[in-house]
């Protein structure tokens, strides 16, 4: 990670055309390799701000920087090649008739050789595991793979920053794991992974930092334990504690001394079996 | 009389080059009880709740072996517009459902199209609004409402033909935690003031859902290989080991059992795995 922002949203407000104000001055910064969770209540803004990132919609007022470029003035296919948005609903981003031909799409206007775009194609349906569908069509796959496929055709263009909307709705642990798992990945890379999610479990797992809106306000902005405990914070925003900070909470209460930062089932776990070996001394009368 | 019964049932999509999507169910869903029904992407779960309500076979046509009953009746024979007075089904985006053009006309719309008296609909009309709470929004556009609101007009649209069964296929996936928590708590309402008498969830955040179950029924590959009231099923074999989002206490509690450092019942809940360490 740099020092210097990738993405720079300063004050920006977005007004849609039969007058609602989505965003009224949301200001913050990304930074290139970073994994970012937006969340909040629905209707806060959270899609409205990451359509800015390719320029889908362009500032009302203020400005939103793309690697320095200003999108208000960049075209968004150019844009559109830097930033991937992967939305929430695959059915509404897949339409070709095979699986090879949605990726195929996708390569398209990037100034590829045919060998290359093939090439390109191969890689992509190895990675995503969906070879064995390359000539199906997208819409009799499962909801899962519909989600695979849809990464991956945004995947295929290698964007700088991906956009990931929702990515864990209606997917089951399988599903899940590869999404993180792509999510690192990328993060490793160097990629800057960008995440409108509801999934508190998933972002407690997976993304460092959050930034919370409502309202069409950025409200907090921080390491995610640390908002994820906030219980005024939660409550604006309509989210909830994790379940294990909740149960550390409740372990703090009942008199237990945890440390401040459990939230994982593996750091629960640690504490929880020095808990029971403690107990279990006790009642052979042992030291604790 | 079961509620549901299937009788060596099977069904396979025409058209379709796949296998029986549903295979050799025996199912019997009783009254009063909030069950949640739990399997991969792709297990079936959606086809078997089709199969509830006669839209299999009557709207979505193929291969059927066996019998569904609702109430005694036959899904074969019983047209989809009786069966719907005896279960309701709310789909996971209630964009899809909703078509009128405010809230009062959506709840009307089923019993209208049922043939109900004008003063028995306006009578059912001001109840559902009341038990879904949005007697506010009557005069609202459904497009102009959150997320959180339209799941519960689709909702009300649902128990406005009184249904015994209420039958809903994600329903909370697009609402932010506290929303979802929200229209969850108010499924457990209607059952316990016996609004109605029986609900069938299927939903992957399990965590929420699990608290609130009585019963689960695990479907995997388009069969049923587990049913049962709710601790019995997860303290089982087969619930940690199809894929499903295991809750985090769940997990926490699981290892240290592996870990012959705990004995006793999974959690459901923070609560009772903060019942577990007070006994401890």
């Amino acid at each position: 990670m740099t020092s210097i922002p990738q993405i720079v949203v300063n004050d920006l407000q977005y007004h849609y055309p039969d007058g609602t104000i989505a965003l009224k001055g949301v200001s913050l910064n990304i930074y290139r390799g970073e994994i970012v969770g937006i969340m909040g209540k629905n209707g806060a803004g959270k899609s409205t701000l990451i359509k800015t990132f390719n320029g889908l919609l362009k500032p009302t007022f203020g400005t939103v920087y793309v690697e320095n470029n200003n999108i208000s003035d960049t075209f968004t296919s150019y844009l559109s090649k830097k930033v991937g948005i992967v939305f929430q609903n695959p059915e509404l981003q897949l339409f070709a008739n095979t699986v090879e031909d949605e990726i195929k799409f996708s390569l398209k206007n990037l100034n590829l050789s045919k060998e290359a775009i093939d090439e390109k194609i191969s890689e992509t349906l190895k990675i995503f595991d969906l070879e064995k569908y390359r000539n199906r069509s997208p819409f009799n796959l499962s909801g899962g793979e519909k989600k695979r496929l849809a990464i991956a055709s945004i995947m295929c263009r290698d964007p700088e920053i991906i956009v990931f909307d929702e990515p864990t709705i209606g997917q089951d642990a399988s599903g899940i794991t590869f999404i993180k798992q792509i999510i690192k990945e990328n993060a490793t890379s160097g990629k800057t992974v960008v995440i409108v999610t509801h999934d508190i479990e998933f972002t407690i797992d997976v993304i460092p930092r959050i930034i919370l809106m409502a309202d069409g306000l950025v409200v907090a902005d921080g390491p995610t334990h640390k908002i994820l405990s906030h219980d005024t914070i939660l409550e604006m925003t309509s989210l909830t504690s994790p379940q294990l900070v909740k149960f550390s909470k409740s372990l703090t209460e009942l008199g237990e001394k945890v440390p401040e930062d459990i939230f994982l089932v593996k750091q629960m776990v640690q504490y929880l079996s020095e808990f029971f070996k403690n107990e279990s001394r006790k009642r052979k009368g042992g030291k604790p | 009389m079961n509620l549901i019964k299937f009788e060596d049932f099977s069904f396979k999509y025409s058209g379709q080059a796949q296998d029986f999507v549903l295979k050799d169910i025996d199912l019997e869903i009783d009254q009063g009880k909030f069950i949640l029904l739990s399997g991969i992407t792709g297990s079936g779960k959606t086809s078997l709740v089709r199969a509830m309500n006669g839209l299999i076979p009557q709207f979505y046509h193929g291969e059927m072996i066996g019998n569904v009953f609702v109430k005694g009746k036959n899904t074969r024979e019983v047209p989809t517009s009786l069966l719907s007075k005896e279960v309701g089904l709310v789909f996971q985006n209630p964009e899809n459902q909703l078509l009128a053009m405010n809230v009062e006309r959506e709840i009307a719309f089923g019993p209208e199209n049922l043939g109900i008296e004008w003063n028995e609909i306006d009578s059912r009309i001001k109840e559902c609004l009341k038990v879904v709470n949005i007697e506010h929004l009557k005069k609202k556009a459904p497009f102009e409402l959150s997320g959180g609101e339209q799941q519960r007009v689709a909702i009300a649209s649902v128990l406005s033909l009184q249904p015994e069964l209420i039958i809903l296929d994600e329903p909370t996936s697009l609402l932010d935690p506290l929303g979802a928590i929200r229209i969850l708590l108010l499924l457990k309402d209607l059952l316990q003031e016996k609004k109605v008498s029986t609900i069938i969830v299927i939903e992957h955040r399990l965590d929420l859902v699990l608290p609130l179950s009585d019963e689960i029924i695990l479907i995997d590959k388009g069969r049923i290989i587990e049913q049962g009231k709710t601790h019995e099923v997860i303290n089982g074999d087969i619930f940690l080991n199809i894929g499903l989002n295991i809750p985090k206490c769940v997990s926490v509690f699981q290892t240290l059992k592996n870990d012959k450092l705990y004995q006793g019942k999974l959690p459901l809940s923070v609560q009772e795995s903060i019942e577990i360490i007070k006994m401890s």
